[in-house]
């Protein structure tokens, strides 16, 4: 008995020694830097002069008199909802398809998945290649179907839906997770449903799509926090335009702070995106227990 | 109705594969047009409409655009920044996911449940006064803030991804050593880690990706050429060689290649790794 207790009292001294390394991470790379962006952007520190606390002067001239600010708002949302919605769509369409017991599975599962890996940077430079208007790929598919060309990423107006069907190339990770997601829905459903004398829309509607819905939870979470960080296309392929229409928050907070040097203020952006991504999160959060279906749930 | 259910059956394939067939072909069509640049002289690249075979096929392109610029210098410092980090991640993502999912201490859950909110924790909203803080220690312009933060857990994502994995593994194995009078590192070293290979291999992968791929943090904490990375060199070329498109796409593809290279040979730990991300936990 007594053996069993200094193991488990030497059991946590390991625990928490093991622990260490992500907790003082965490401490120094997460939780104090949040803490100094709340700080800094109530200041207008600009890395040459000592700062100096402006109350809520960074907050009022984002909203009232910074333009930019608003445009790169809207460029942002717009980037957002219309790649996460896209992506989600075609990720769980191509996930449904490979699900068919397909043969070369494996192959389809490569090409689809390889452009999620593809480095921003060398995608980025293809894509520039791609949406050139004169010599570029898109506008001479659109000219073989006799559309009319397009600008593309040179376009105010086409900017940002150009970005978003260049994000639908990058759904590979959330295929590959609806993928897996399909391959652990019970068989014993589908048959139960197939006795009953369901057809294909019975299945998808009432199996599939109820038991999938955890699964389009967590990529529709990921999605958008991760969609609303875009940074390397406004950075490499339109540096924030044409007429600032693909700012993006991100790469404007990035000018802010190490264009223009004002620390401040891009922490108070930093702020502003903090919450915009949480109210995002916490509204999916919220309206999950209306949608997603947990199985421990049903049980109970 | 047996007849019409097979016939149904097979139109179903038939659409299925059309479909996927269409689909990996207009997902390859980027891939094909980079790599048919690369190769290309630059006056055939804007013959219209578009050629698909380059002739004569020009591979110097890769050499000329490679001593174009010092891409040796970039590989070997995006090769040393790997090194550093990938073996910060790699040993400490392993032992803190190992106390998070095998080991009792007090307040474990809780303060698992505290890291992992980091994971939606935009990096926006740290960035500025990480750097600030990498300025103080004048750390600015070396591989330090690129290398340093890997050791502490390498990021809570890796971390998940681990203790998921190691709590797959019976515990009776960690019992049996202990009545043996091994020890926690003993048991972690010669039990789990062995057992938890696929794991462990996609979370190098991952952070081989990740960090091979990273451009925002070249771009803070790196101003020396000397110190580029492949990231940030390739943007540079991209700004001095404005239209020329073959040599452009020769060295996009000596970037991309790599990463291409390493999830081939990954693949199958690799798939399973991200499927696992995606469970609940």
């Amino acid at each position: 008995m007594y053996k069993k207790s200094s193991l488990y009292s030497s059991e946590a001294k390991w625990g928490i020694i093991l622990a260490l390394p992500a907790i003082l991470g965490f401490l120094i790379w997460t939780l104090g830097p949040m803490i100094a962006s709340f700080i800094l952007g109530f200041t207008d520190w600009n890395v040459v002069s000592s700062p100096h606390f402006v109350g809520i002067g960074n907050f009022k001239k984002m909203f009232v008199e910074d333009f930019i600010f608003k445009k790169s708002i809207y460029a942002t949302v717009y980037y957002s909802v219309g790649s996460v919605i896209a992506s989600i769509i075609f990720a769980f369409l191509i996930a449904l398809l490979l699900n068919q017991k397909v043969k070369g599975l494996p192959v389809f599962r490569t090409i689809f998945y390889l452009p999620s890996i593809t480095p921003a940077i060398a995608s980025a430079m293809l894509w520039i290649w791609l949406f050139n208007p004169d010599f570029g790929l898109l506008n001479h598919i659109l000219q073989r179907f006799g559309l009319p060309r397009l600008l593309w990423i040179y376009d105010e107006k086409q900017v940002i839906p150009s970005l978003i069907f260049m994000s639908i190339w990058g759904m590979g990770g959330m295929m590959v997770i609806f993928l897996a997601g399909l391959q652990g829905v019970p068989q014993e459903l589908y048959e139960a449903v197939e006795i009953d004398g369901g057809n294909w829309w019975h299945r998808f509607r009432y199996v599939t799509i109820p038991m999938m819905t955890p699964t389009i939870f967590f990529n529709l979470v990921m999605a958008i926090i991760g969609s609303f960080q875009v940074f390397t296309s406004a950075y490499i392929m339109t540096s924030g335009g044409p007429n600032y229409a693909s700012m993006f928050y991100v790469y404007y907070i990035y000018l802010s702070a190490f264009r223009y040097g004002q620390m401040g203020y891009a922490c108070a952006l930093a702020i502003i995106l903090f919450l915009i991504i949480l109210s995002f999160t916490l509204v999916v959060f919220k309206s999950s227990p209306y949608w997603v279906y947990y199985e421990s749930a049903r049980r109970r | 109705m047996a007849l019409s259910k097979s016939l149904s059956i097979k139109i179903g394939k038939t659409i299925t594969y059309t479909i996927l067939i269409l689909g990996s072909l207009i997902f390859m069509l980027p891939f094909i047009w980079l790599l048919r640049s690369s190769f290309m002289e630059l006056g055939q690249i804007f013959i219209l409409p578009p050629e698909w075979i380059p002739k004569p096929f020009r591979w110097q392109n890769y050499p000329e655009a490679l001593t174009s610029a010092p891409f040796l210098t970039y590989f070997l410092n995006t090769l040393k920044i790997l090194i550093f980090n990938e073996s910060g991640v790699i040993l400490t993502s392993i032992i803190c996911a190992y106390s998070f999912a095998r080991l009792r201490w007090p307040g474990r859950d809780l303060i698992f449940a505290i890291l992992l909110t980091s994971l939606m924790l935009p990096y926006a909203v740290t960035l500025i006064p990480t750097f600030i803080l990498w300025k103080m220690l004048g750390a600015l312009n070396t591989f330090i803030p690129l290398t340093v933060p890997a050791w502490f857990g390498g990021g809570m994502f890796y971390i998940f991804l681990l203790r998921q994995f190691f709590l797959t593994i019976p515990y009776e194995l960690d019992e049996a050593a202990y009545m043996d009078g091994a020890s926690p590192l003993k048991v972690l070293w010669s039990i789990v880690v062995p057992l938890s290979k696929p794991a462990v291999i996609t979370v190098a992968i991952f952070n081989f990706i990740g960090v091979w791929n990273d451009l925002l943090g070249p771009i803070i904490y790196l101003s020396d050429p000397d110190k580029y990375t492949l990231a940030i060199g390739l943007s540079v070329f991209r700004s001095m060689y404005t239209a020329q498109w073959h040599y452009l796409m020769a060295a996009s593809v000596v970037v991309l290649a790599p990463v291409i290279l390493i999830f081939f040979i990954g693949q199958r730990y690799f798939i399973q790794g991200i499927a696992l991300t995606g469970l609940k936990g």
